[in-house]
C-alpha cells in the first residue's frame, strides 16, 4: 500500500534526519547546559509522540483503506478512551514544562556575585562598557549622546568616569566569573546573540534589559543581532572573547576609560581651537 | 414491525428566525459584481485572496533565490529583501488564509450548511468584501510608491516600523496602516454577519450540537477575530499617530541617524502586547476553520463519524479562550518583567492538550473506517503530519527557557510555516477539491490532484524539516546574508540551496493546480449534486451550483447530526442531516 508506507518513511526519515544530521547546536560555552538538557527532554517526549502518531496513522491507511465490500465501524466516542489520552499528554505536558520552569527560575535569578557589563546597539554596531575600579557602572540618559560621548555617559556622575568604554570593539569576558550583562538601545530594537552563549535578550530603547551567564569555555565567538533593526540589521557583527585571567586583565589594561576618552578628545579640541599648537 | 414512514417533525422547535424573502438581483451587475448572494461573495473573497496570495507566493520565491544562492542575484539588495518578507508574511496571515478561511469558506458554507438562504445581513456582506478589496488594492499600491511597501517584518515592531533606517519608511508602512484599518473594518462587517447566521438563522432542528464541525470552526474563529482584531486596529491607528504627528505612545527617547528625534515617553513593549494580544489568537483564527473543515473531510472520506464529536467541539471552543492568555510567549526574550515567563510559558503547554485531543480524534476517526484515498483524504493525511510536527516544536518555543536560544532562529521560521503555513494550505487545498463540485458542478482532475498534491505536501516537508535544523545551529531569521560566521559551516550553505530549489519546485506545482481550477471548470467531469455521498446539508441542495436562496421553496428540517456515515442497518454508508428518521429507528430510540 503506497501510500500508508510513504507515511510511515516520512516519520521514518525525519527521525533518521534528526539523529544523522550534521546541523546541531553549537558546542556551548557557558553553563546554561542545564538548557540544553531540557531541549533534549523536549525532543524525546515530541520524538516518540510524533512517530506514534504517524505510524498509528499510517497502519490506519494501510488496514482499513477502501475495499469492495468494506464497510466502517460505527463508533461516536469513548470516553474513556479520550480521558486516558487527555491524562497521558498532561503527563506528557508537564514532564517539559516543569524541568522548563526550574532553569527558567534560574535564569531569572542573577547571582549577587556576579559583575556587571554594559552592551549598547545601536544602528549598527556594537558598544561594550565595564565597570571601573569602583566596580559600578556611571548613569548614562539617550539625550546625553553626542559625537564626543558615544554611549551617552553622565559627565556629572563620579562612578562614569573610570568606565572602561569599548566603542564599535570587541568585548573580552573572564573565565568562570558570573557575568549580568546590561542590555541598552539608543534607536530601535536589538537583541545581543551569542549563540554559545544560549542566553539572548532585546534591547530595547527606553529600557535597560539583561541576562546572566557564566562562561566555562575560552575562546572567540560571533555576537550577532538576532531581532530585526533594518537594513543594516544582517551586518551588526561584533567578537567576544572568553580569555582566562591573566588574558583578560592583560587585555582590560590596554583599554580607555571615559574620562581618558573625553580627556583626550578635550584636548584634541583645544588644540584644533588654539590653531595646532 | 411495520415500516411506518414517520416526519419526526413535532418534537423538533421552530427556527429562531422565520424564512425570509431575499434581495433578489436585477440585473447582471448585482447577480455577479455587486451580489448579495454569500455563494457570489464567497467567491469574490476566493479569488481575491488567491491573487493576492501568489503575489506573496513570488516574494517566496525573490527571498529563497537571495537565501540560497546570495550574491548571485544583483536585482535584490538588503531593502527589497526585507520588504519581501515583511510583505510575503502580512500577506500570507492576514490577506489570504484569514480572508480565505473566513470571507471564502465561511460565506459559502456557513448558510448552506445551517441551512439558511443566506447570510442574514446580505448588504453589510457585499460591503464587507469591497473594503476588503479596498484593503487589498492599498496594500498592492505600496509597490508602486516612492520607496516602496514597508520592510518592518510583519510584525511592524516600532520604533524601526517608522524610523529612516528601514525601507518603506515614508509611504509604505502609512498604506500598511491604513490597508490594516481597512481590512478591519471589512472583516468586522462580514465576521458580524458570520456570528449572527450561526447563533439565529440556522434551520429547523439544526441544534448546535448538530453542527459540522466545518461550522464551529469557522464560527469559533470569527468570534476570536471580533474580540482579536481591535488590538491591531488600535496599534494600527496609534502607530500612524506616532508616524504622521509625531504622538509617542510606542516611541522612547531617541537617536534616529545621529540626532536625539522629538520622541520621548513612549513604550516599544506597549506595541508588541497589544501585537500579539491580536496575533496569537490569529494563528488560531487561521487554525479552527482549518480544524473543522478536515474533521468534515476525514469522516466524509473515511466514511466514518467523526470519533469524539463533543470533545471536538470543546476542544475547539476551550482552544479559543485559551488562546487569549498565551500571547507574551511571542515575547519571551523582549525584555518584558521575566516573571511572565511562567504564567504564559504555564498557559502555552496547557493548550497542547486539547489541540493533543483533537489529533487523536482524527486518526481514531481513521480507525476501522472505511478509507477512500481522494485528493481530499489525502490532504487531509498530509494536514495531520505536518500539522503534529508543527504543535510539537510549538512545545519548544512556548516553554520559556527552550525558547531563549531558539527565538529568532530559522527553527521559529521553520516552526509557524508549518504549523500555520503549510498545514493550514493543505486544507485549504483538501476543502478545494472537496467542495469545487458544489460551486462548479464539475470535479476536479484527479490525476493532476494527485501529482499536486504529492509534490506539495512532500515538498512542502522537505522545505521546513530541515530548516528547523538550521535553528537548532543558531542560524538567525531575516537575515539578507549570513555572512561569515564561524559557527556556519559550508553545509548549512548547501541545506540553504537544496531548500531553495525545492521551494521553487513546491512553487511551480501549484501552477498545475491553477491549471487544474480553469480546465476542470469547462472539461471536468460533471459531478452531480452528492459526489462524496456526504451527509451535511450543502450537499442536499435542489440544485448544483445552488441557486440564489439554496433551497428552493421549502428550508431544510434536520433530524439528525452531521456525522451518520456507516450506520448499522442502514441501506447506504450515509445518511443526510436531512433525512426523516424511519419508524422503526424511532422506536429503537426509544426503547434505548
Amino acid at each position: 500500500m503506497a501510500v500508508a508506507l510513504i507515511l510511515l518513511l516520512v516519520a521514518i526519515g525525519s527521525v533518521l534526519f534528526h539523529l544523522y544530521s550534521p546541523w546541531w547546536w553549537t558546542p556551548i560555552a557557558t553553563d546554561w547546559s542545564y538548557i540544553d538538557h531540557t531541549i533534549s527532554i523536549t525532543f524525546w517526549i515530541t520524538g516518540v509522540v510524533f512517530t506514534a502518531v504517524i505510524a498509528f496513522m499510517a497502519y490506519c491507511v494501510f488496514r482499513f483503506h477502501h475495499r469492495e465490500g468494506r464497510r466502517a465501524d460505527y463508533n461516536p466516542e469513548n470516553k474513556k478512551l479520550e480521558w486516558w489520552l487527555s491524562v497521558g499528554t498532561g503527563v506528557g505536558v508537564a514532564a517539559m514544562l516543569a524541568p522548563g520552569l526550574v532553569v527558567w527560575h534560574q535564569f531569572v535569578t542573577v547571582p549577587a556575585d556576579a559583575t556587571e557589563v554594559e552592551v549598547m546597539g545601536q544602528q549598527w554596531q556594537w558598544s561594550f562598557r565595564l565597570p571601573g575600579k569602583d566596580g559600578r557602572l556611571g548613569t548614562s540618559d539617550v539625550r546625553n549622546i553626542n559625537p564626543e560621548n558615544p554611549l551617552g555617559l553622565n559627565r556629572d556622575d563620579p562612578h562614569g568616569q573610570d568606565d572602561v568604554v569599548i566603542e564599535n570593539g570587541d568585548l573580552h569576558l573572564p573565565i568562570g566569573k558570573p557575568v549580568k550583562v546590561l542590555l541598552r538601545s539608543v534607536d530601535v530594537l536589538h537583541d545581543f546573540y551569542v549563540p554559545e552563549f544560549r542566553a539572548k535578550m532585546d534591547m530595547v530603547p527606553g529600557m535597560v534589559t539583561y541576562f546572566w551567564i557564566k562562561p566555562i569555555r575560552t575562546g572567540t565567538f560571533d555576537v550577532l543581532c538576532a531581532e530585526l533593526c533594518g537594513a543594516a540589521h544582517y551586518q551588526m557583527r561584533a567578537k567576544v572573547t572568553v580569555d582566562n585571567e591573566s588574558d583578560y586583565h592583560a587585555w582590560l589594561e590596554q583599554q580607555k576609560t571615559f574620562a581618558e576618552l573625553s580627556g583626550r578628545n578635550a584636548v584634541v579640541r583645544a588644540t584644533y581651537q588654539s590653531g595646532g599648537k | 414491525m411495520v415500516d411506518v414512514p414517520y416526519d419526526g417533525i413535532a418534537g423538533i422547535p421552530p427556527a429562531e428566525v422565520p424564512d425570509v424573502e431575499l434581495y433578489h438581483p436585477k440585473s447582471w451587475w448585482t447577480r455577479y459584481v455587486f451580489s448579495q448572494d454569500a455563494k457570489v461573495i464567497a467567491v469574490q473573497y476566493s479569488l481575491t485572496a488567491s491573487a493576492i496570495g501568489l503575489v506573496a507566493l513570488v516574494l517566496s520565491w525573490l527571498m529563497r533565490l537571495q537565501l540560497g544562492f546570495p550574491g548571485t542575484f544583483s536585482f535584490i539588495d538588503a531593502n527589497q529583501y526585507l520588504q519581501f518578507i515583511t510583505m510575503h508574511g502580512m500577506i500570507m496571515v492576514i490577506y489570504l488564509l484569514t480572508a480565505l478561511f473566513l470571507g471564502g469558506f465561511g460565506n459559502y458554507l456557513i448558510p448552506l450548511m445551517v441551512g439558511a438562504r443566506d447570510m442574514v445581513f446580505p448588504y453589510v456582506n457585499m460591503l464587507s468584501y469591497w473594503v476588503y478589496l479596498l484593503a487589498v488594492l492599498v496594500l498592492a499600491s505600496t509597490f508602486f510608491v516612492p520607496g516602496g511597501p514597508t520592510g518592518a517584518g510583519w510584525t511592524l515592531y516600532p520604533p524601526q516600523a517608522i524610523l529612516s533606517g528601514t525601507p518603506g519608511q515614508d509611504w509604505g508602512i502609512i498604506l500598511m496602516m491604513a490597508s490594516l484599518i481597512l481590512f478591519i473594518i471589512g472583516f468586522t462587517m462580514g465576521g458580524l454577519n458570520y456570528v449572527v447566521t450561526v447563533l439565529q438563522a440556522r434551520t429547523r432542528g439544526m441544534t448546535l450540537m448538530r453542527l459540522p464541525l466545518t461550522v464551529w470552526g469557522i464560527f469559533t474563529a470569527t468570534v476570536m477575530a471580533l474580540l482579536a482584531f481591535p488590538a491591531l486596529f488600535v496599534a494600527s491607528v496609534m502607530l500612524l499617530l506616532d508616524r504622521l504627528l509625531g504622538t509617542s505612545f510606542f516611541m522612547p527617547s531617541l537617536v534616529e541617524m545621529g540626532t536625539l528625534s522629538k520622541y520621548s515617553g513612549g513604550s516599544p513593549l506597549l506595541f508588541q502586547h497589544l501585537f500579539w494580544f491580536f496575533g496569537h489568537p490569529e494563528v488560531y483564527i487561521v487554525a479552527l476553520p482549518a480544524f473543522g473543515i478536515v474533521s468534515d473531510l476525514i469522516s466524509t472520506h473515511a466514511r466514518k463519524n467523526i470519533f469524539g464529536y463533543r470533545m471536538m467541539v470543546w476542544a475547539i471552543v476551550g482552544i479559543g479562550a485559551l488562546s487569549f492568555v498565551v500571547w507574551a510567549h511571542h515575547m519571551y526574550v523582549s525584555g518584558m518583567f521575566p516573571q511572565f515567563g511562567y504564567f504564559f510559558a504555564t498557559t502555552t503547554l496547557i493548550i497542547a492538550v486539547p489541540t493533543a485531543i483533537k489529533v487523536y480524534n482524527w486518526v481514531l476517526t481513521l480507525w476501522r473506517g472505511d478509507i477512500h484515498l481522494t485528493v481530499p483524504m489525502l490532504f487531509a493525511l498530509g494536514f495531520i503530519i505536518t500539522f503534529v510536527n508543527g504543535g510539537l516544536t510549538g512545545l519548544f518555543l512556548g516553554n520559556v527557557v527552550v525558547d531563549v536560544p531558539l527565538s529568532d532562529t530559522m527553527f521559529v521560521v521553520a516552526h509557524f510555516h508549518m504549523v500555520m503555513g503549510v498545514a493550514p494550505i493543505m486544507v485549504v487545498l483538501g476543502a478545494i477539491y472537496h467542495w469545487y463540485p458544489k460551486v462548479t458542478g464539475r470535479m476536479l482532475n484527479d490525476v493532476l490532484g494527485k501529482f499536486h498534491f504529492w509534490v506539495t505536501f512532500l515538498g512542502a516537508y522537505l522545505i521546513f524539516f530541515p530548516m528547523h535544523y538550521l535553528g537548532l545551529l543558531g542560524v538567525p531569521r531575516r537575515y539578507f546574508e549570513l555572512g561569515d560566521a564561524a559557527f556556519i559551516p559550508p553545509s548549512a550553505h548547501s541545506l540553504n540551496a537544496f531548500i531553495s530549489v525545492v521551494a521553487l519546485t513546491v512553487g511551480f506545482s501549484q501552477m498545475v493546480f491553477l491549471f487544474n481550477l480553469v480546465w476542470s471548470l469547462f472539461r471536468g467531469e460533471p459531478s452531480g449534486g452528492n459526489p462524496w455521498r456526504a451527509t451535511t446539508l450543502e450537499w442536499q441542495t435542489p440544485e448544483t451550483p445552488p441557486g440564489h436562496g439554496n433551497w428552493g421553496k421549502e428550508l431544510p428540517i434536520v433530524y439528525r447530526w452531521a456525522y451518520d456515515y456507516s450506520v448499522p442497518g442502514a441501506e447506504q454508508d450515509f445518511i443526510p442531516q436531512n433525512q426523516p428518521p424511519r419508524a422503526t429507528r424511532a422506536a429503537q430510540g426509544a426503547a434505548s
